[in-house]
Order: structure tokens, then sequence, then C-alpha cells
């Protein structure tokens, strides 16, 4: 039966995933060959895709062992979810991330209740402030004898997305007073929603993240490019550079270099130089897995071959070397985008990296380092979540990315 | 042998000028200099001006040559100890670093044996009872503690020490001992004080160094000696600690050269959070207060700490592991 199935089977795959026809007949006739030849049960044994790989491209391969990665594939997931939520931050906020307000400060998180009256009808209560006369602090009571009803599509601050003006949020509260808002994960100590502000702090921390590493990758790349491709002198230079900054305790560094950053400089030149000063620790990595790479391959036939047919450096690196390294820049990049994250949420969370107004996770946890607030607004300490979350997805998609991209690795 | 080491001590030579140039390039990235800031503090305190004070001092240290020959008398007086004064203090900064310095280290190096003698148990037990629902567990603690940055478990680890025990794990020393010199009591207070600082710095190292023990164990169980040994009769567990782990242990300690500068840098954003009398704080505070000898000071030494760490390590593993020695 199987032996009957199987190169139809095979045929149907190489039309589905568009394999060129001249391979296809070629590897077709080969199996045509080996089959004649081999006993039934062995060709039994012998699973569809493995047939599937014979006329698969590079990236069909990578993709199908990617696939099996389980843990990878739930990264990568959450990586997208990540990015969605940068993309649409300001429409996901229900309130202006900047709007302080002490009448609501530190209030507690607060669900949303879907039912009223076993109507479908969201709706939260609205919170009053009354001073603890012994402890001082601001205590919360809830009116449960009014609602703050909770709408889709509602109109609130105005933003700017992809150029467009708008104050269209998904969700809002219709509230007349700032009081009578939602606060699904509460307040900071100035009364500014936490949950509107780790949306926007989202797109802050990853898009940085982003900077940083495609600034790493250049860095990296050319260097390690430089290195593996010409190797002798230059090679030990860069690679004694390497280990010197490894061998180097980084954060001190940063923290002296981001604590130069004058004072007065505007927001975007901040958020440049951070940029810069993060970039400065992920390129040593790259470096060395592009330098690796090129020293393998460097040494392969079809080089060698290309050399003799008197092609020039550019066409061999861009035209027969890239592709075969390309995936493990992307997967050396994953790995190094959680290393600019932490940077960043570090050098803020010290006070040396963004400063407020700008949101990062880091700037919002620079609030939580006083252990009084945070005994007692343990909410405050929210953004911790994200940036582990967001670690984490990047690692395990990272990993997979790189097995998938070692063809050794079955 | 001797080559090896000629080798690594001329690179560590070399990487501690290099870290003496970041340094230098530390202090002088602030607009202004040296005199500048001196003289706004002397007009903050004594509220006349001081032109002609300002030229003399400018001549006095140097800073009116250029900067290679700035950096030459700076390294100089370096090399002498004198590492100049901290504006924030009003006192050389030799005395404000104090033993802060040594306590860093003592941190740093806690950190590292903690991180050995958690992750090596762990490491064998996960590749000896491999796809076991131990190992998945462990890998994934694992997974956790390398994604966790160290500052916001120390954050988080302070939070649950108030609510559950009403008290901050900070600080390094108990309050009768803060200020009282060094006696047997005050180290074994030391000790048990640094236990969390210690599992904090050390749980993302012990990640990564679980992973490399489990691989490089799996390799040598699967070799043929292994087999052969227990065949002949040799037990399962005194097989296994005898010979694969103690091959499976190089690379493991090796590890140490990447590990230790990473720790010294997580040193201070924890020593910040949990508030440890460790130079950590002090580079902040030196940092925001823009007492830059002072911060190029610290950044200096840490450095250089790390790098004699590092060196001396790496000589030590040498001489252990006779494949390095005789490769020369």
């Amino acid at each position: 039966m199987k032996s009957v199935e199987d190169p139809a089977s095979s045929n149907a795959s190489t039309t589905e995933y568009g394999g060129g026809p001249s391979a296809a007949t070629l590897v077709d006739g080969r199996e045509g060959d080996q089959q004649a030849g081999l006993p039934e049960e062995k060709i039994a044994s012998s699973p569809a895709p493995a047939k599937r790989a014979y006329v698969a491209s590079q990236r069909q391969l990578i993709w199908w062992r990617f696939r099996k990665h389980k843990l990878a594939m739930l990264g990568g997931i959450v990586v997208m979810l990540f990015y969605i939520v940068a993309l649409g931050a300001d429409f996901l906020a229900y309130s202006d991330p900047q709007d302080s307000n002490a009448k609501r400060a530190l209030v507690p998180p607060q669900a949303i209740s879907l039912f009223d009256g076993g109507r479908l009808s969201p709706h939260t209560y609205p919170v009053t402030g009354t001073r603890d006369l012994s402890t001082f602090r601001q205590v919360y009571t809830q009116d449960t004898s009014q609602r703050v009803p909770v709408h889709f599509f509602v109109h609130g601050y105005e933003y700017s997305f992809l150029g467009i003006h708008t104050d269209l949020h998904l969700i809002g509260a219709s509230g007349a007073k700032s009081e009578q808002s939602i606060f699904l994960f509460g307040t900071d100590e100035v009364g500014r929603d936490i949950f509107s502000r780790l949306l926007v702090a989202t797109r802050t921390s990853l898009l940085i993240g982003l900077a940083g590493v495609a600034l790493s990758v250049l860095l990296g790349v050319i260097l390690g490019g430089i290195s593996g491709f010409y190797g002798g002198v230059v090679d030990t230079i860069i690679q004694r550079c390497i280990e010197i900054l490894r061998s180097i305790p980084t954060i001190p560094l940063w923290m002296g270099l981001a604590a130069a950053m004058p004072r007065t400089w505007s927001i975007q030149s901040v958020y440049f130089a951070i940029t810069l000063i993060i970039s400065l620790i992920g390129w040593t990595e790259l470096a060395r897995v592009v330098r690796g790479r090129f020293l393998q391959i460097r040494g392969e036939d079809f080089v060698t071959a290309a050399e003799l047919a008197g092609s020039s450096n550019r066409r061999i690196i861009f035209v027969h070397m890239a592709p075969l390294f390309a995936s493990h820049i992307i997967a050396a990049t994953t790995l190094a985008l959680p290393l600019m994250i932490v940077a960043e949420t570090s050098l803020s969370f010290l006070g040396l990296g963004l400063r407020p107004p700008a949101i990062s996770w880091g700037v919002m946890l620079q609030q939580a380092q006083n252990i009084q607030t945070l005994a007692f607004s343990p909410w405050m300490l929210l953004p911790v979540i994200p940036v582990v979350l967001s670690i984490l997805a990047f690692n395990f998609l990272g990993d997979g990315l790189r097995d998938a991209a070692d063809p050794y690795n079955v | 042998m001797l080559r090896y080491i000629t080798r690594r001590l001329a690179l560590g030579l070399f990487t501690m000028w290099a870290i003496s140039v970041l340094a230098f390039v530390i202090i002088q990235l602030p607009p202004g200099d040296y005199v500048t800031t001196y003289i706004a503090r002397m007009a903050d305190s004594a509220g006349g001006s001081a032109g002609v004070q300002e030229a003399r001092l400018r001549t006095l240290y140097g800073l009116d040559q250029p900067m290679a020959i700035q950096y030459l008398k700076w390294i100089g007086q370096v090399i002498q100890g004198n590492f100049g004064m901290s504006f924030d203090w009003n006192r050389p900064v030799v005395d404000v670093i104090g033993d802060r310095l040594v306590l860093s280290m003592v941190v740093s190096v806690g950190a590292i044996l903690f991180t050995w003698v958690v992750a090596l148990p762990i490491g064998i037990y996960s590749a000896v009872r491999k796809y076991s629902i131990g190992d998945y567990i462990l890998t994934f603690v694992g997974f956790l503690g390398l994604a966790v940055p160290s500052f916001l478990f120390g954050l988080v680890l302070m939070y649950f020490g108030f609510v559950f025990f009403g008290v901050s794990p900070g600080g390094l020393f108990s309050a009768n001992f803060e200020t009282a010199g060094w006696s047997m009591a005050k180290i074994l207070n030391l000790m048990q004080h640094l236990i969390i600082p210690c599992i904090v710095l050390g749980t993302a190292g012990t990640a990564h160094l679980i992973r490399v023990m489990r691989a490089n164990l799996l390799d040598e169980l699967g070799k043929p000696y292994v087999v052969t040994a227990r065949a002949k009769g040799l037990r399962k567990w005194r097989l296994i600690t005898k010979y694969p782990v103690r091959v499976a242990l190089n690379p493991f300690a090796s590890s140490i050269g990447f590990l230790f500068p990473q720790v010294v840098s997580g040193t201070i954003i924890v020593s910040i959070v949990l508030s440890l009398p460790t130079v950590g704080p002090l580079l902040l505070s030196s940092l925001q207060a823009q007492d830059m000898f002072l911060a190029g000071t610290i950044v200096l030494l840490l450095g250089v700490m790390t790098i004699i760490g590092t060196l001396v390590s790496d000589i030590v593993l040498m001489w252990l592991d006779p494949r390095i020695r005789h490769a020369g």
C-alpha cells in the first residue's frame, strides 16, 4: 500500500511547495531507481517528509525544522503579539498615559464587571479617595451604587497613528470626571493609569531594542565579516578587541556613558544616545557568529569555484555566501534583542537612561524602587511581567531559530 | 605552559590599559572639567568668584595641555595610588571607596560560588535523568532564571521579604555591626546577609551553567567508555562522578571567564536595589552628582579587579586541566 502511495504524495508535495519542475523530475527519477532496488519494508519505513526534503528550498527546510519546536513557535506568537501591542499602543490604551491627577493617585487595580443584573453591560464603579488619618495614606472605596459604563470604540485623548490623527480607542469609560475611569492595573503615584502607560512603554522599550539591535547587527556583520573574510592581522586585532570588550564589566561603563549625557538634551537625542550605548553591548556576539560562519563557508568548494571563475569579492560575499549565514544572523539578532531590552530597562531604572516624560518599562519601574510605596501598592511592580515575558519569548524564538538554521541538527 | 601564561598576562595588561583609557574618557565626557566643577563648588559655598584661582588651578592640574598629556599625568598619579579628590564628599577618592570595593568583590565571588554549588548537582541530575519530569521542571526554572534580570528579581524578592517577614533584605550587616571593626562575629554576620544577594546575582549564571553542564555531560555519557565501565560492573553513581563528570567539568569551570565580568556588572545594580554597602550605590550617586573622579576610579578599579580575577582563574584552570597545560 505504502509503496504505491508514496510517489504520489511526494509529487503532490513538490507541486504544493513549489519546487522547480526540473529539480522535481530529477529527484523523482532517482527515487524511482531506489525504489526498484529496495525491499518492501524499507520503503514503507521512509516517511514522506524525507522525500519532500529533497526538493525543498533552504528556507522551507528551516521553516519545517522550526515548526517542530513547540516552545519556539509559542515564543514567536508572543513576540508578534508584543509588536502588535506596540503598534496599536495608543488605540488599545484608554486614558492619556501622561495625564496625572492627584485625586486618583495609587488607585488599586479594578476589574471590569461584565454583567449588570443579568444583562451584558460592562461597567466599573467610580472610586472615591479618603485620607486615612492614622497612616495618611489615600484609601479608595468603590461606590457600587453608581456605574461607569465601559464601551468599545470610544473617543478619548488624541494621538496620531501612521500619520492619521484620531482620538478613537478600543475601550473607554464615559465618565464625566477623571476619577470615573477604568483602572485595570491601578494608577501610579501621580495618578497616571498604569495599563495605558504599560502599553506605551511596550512600544518604547521594544523599539529601542530593535533600533539597538539594528545598529549592533550593522557593527557585528561588518566587523565580523571583515575579520572572517580577510583573516590575518585584521582578524587578530578585531578578535582581541572583542575579547577585551567581553572581559570588561559592562554595566558600570554604560552607566558612565549614559550619565555623561547632558541633562539639557531633547528626548530624541536621549533616545538616540541610549540606543547607541546599548548597541555597543550586543555586537561582539554577532561578530563572533558571523566570523565563525564566514571562516566555515570560506573553505567550501563552491567559494573556491566562484573565485576561480573570476567573481569579485563582493559577488562572492553577497551572492554565494550571504544566503548561507543570513538565517544565523537572524537567530543571533533575536537572541541579542532581550539583552538590549534588559540594558535599556536597567539604565532607565537607575535613572540614567530614558527620563520622564518618556515612558518605558525601566522608567515605570523606577517608581517601584521605594519599598514603602511598593509594600502598599504592589501593582507598581506590574511592568516586571512584560519584561520577563518578552525576554522569555525572544529567547525561545531565538533558540528555535538557531536550531532550525543549523542544517546538521536533526 | 609558560607561553600561555605570558600570552594571557600580555592580553590582561593590554585590557587594563584599555579600561584605563575608557575610565579617563568617562571622567572627561561631561561638559566642563575638574576646575569648572571645583570653582562652581567654591562659588556655591563662599559666594565669591575666583578667576585668578581658576587659571592657577588649570595650570596646576595641566588642564590646558593636550588630552594625551592629561591622560599620562592622570595615569601616573593613579599608579602611585592617588586617584584624585571626590567633590561630592570632599575627601580623597580612596577614602570614600574604602572597603566597599572589597565587599563588592566578596559579593561577586560569593555569587559565583553559589552558582557552582547549585549548578553542578542540578546539571548532573538533569543529564542523568534526561527527559524526566524533574529535568523538565529544572529546565523551565532555568529558563525563567535566565529571563529575569537580576535587579528585577531583587526588587520582587524585596517586596515579598517586606510583605511576609516585615523586613527588607537589604544591607550586608546588622545594625550593630555596621560601624564595628572586623571580627569573627562580623564576618559571620556578613555571611548571613550574603545569602540573598548571592541568590539574586547567581540565578542567571546558574541557569546558564546548568545548560552547559547538562549538554557536556550528555555528550560524555554516550561515549563507549561509560558503557564499558558499566558492563564491567562499576556502580552507576561512582562511575558518573568519577569519569564523565570530571571531563564535563572543564568547559564548566572555564565559563568563569565570562561569568565573572557579568556578575561584577550585576553586583552594581543589585547593590543599588538591595542597598548593599558596595561600590554600586556609590557609582550611581557619583554619576548623578557628576563626581567624575570617583566614578572613573570605580570603573577603573572594578575593571582591573575583574581582569585580575579572570586571569587568576584562567591560570588555575590551566594548571588543573592537562589538555590546556600541554597544548601550550
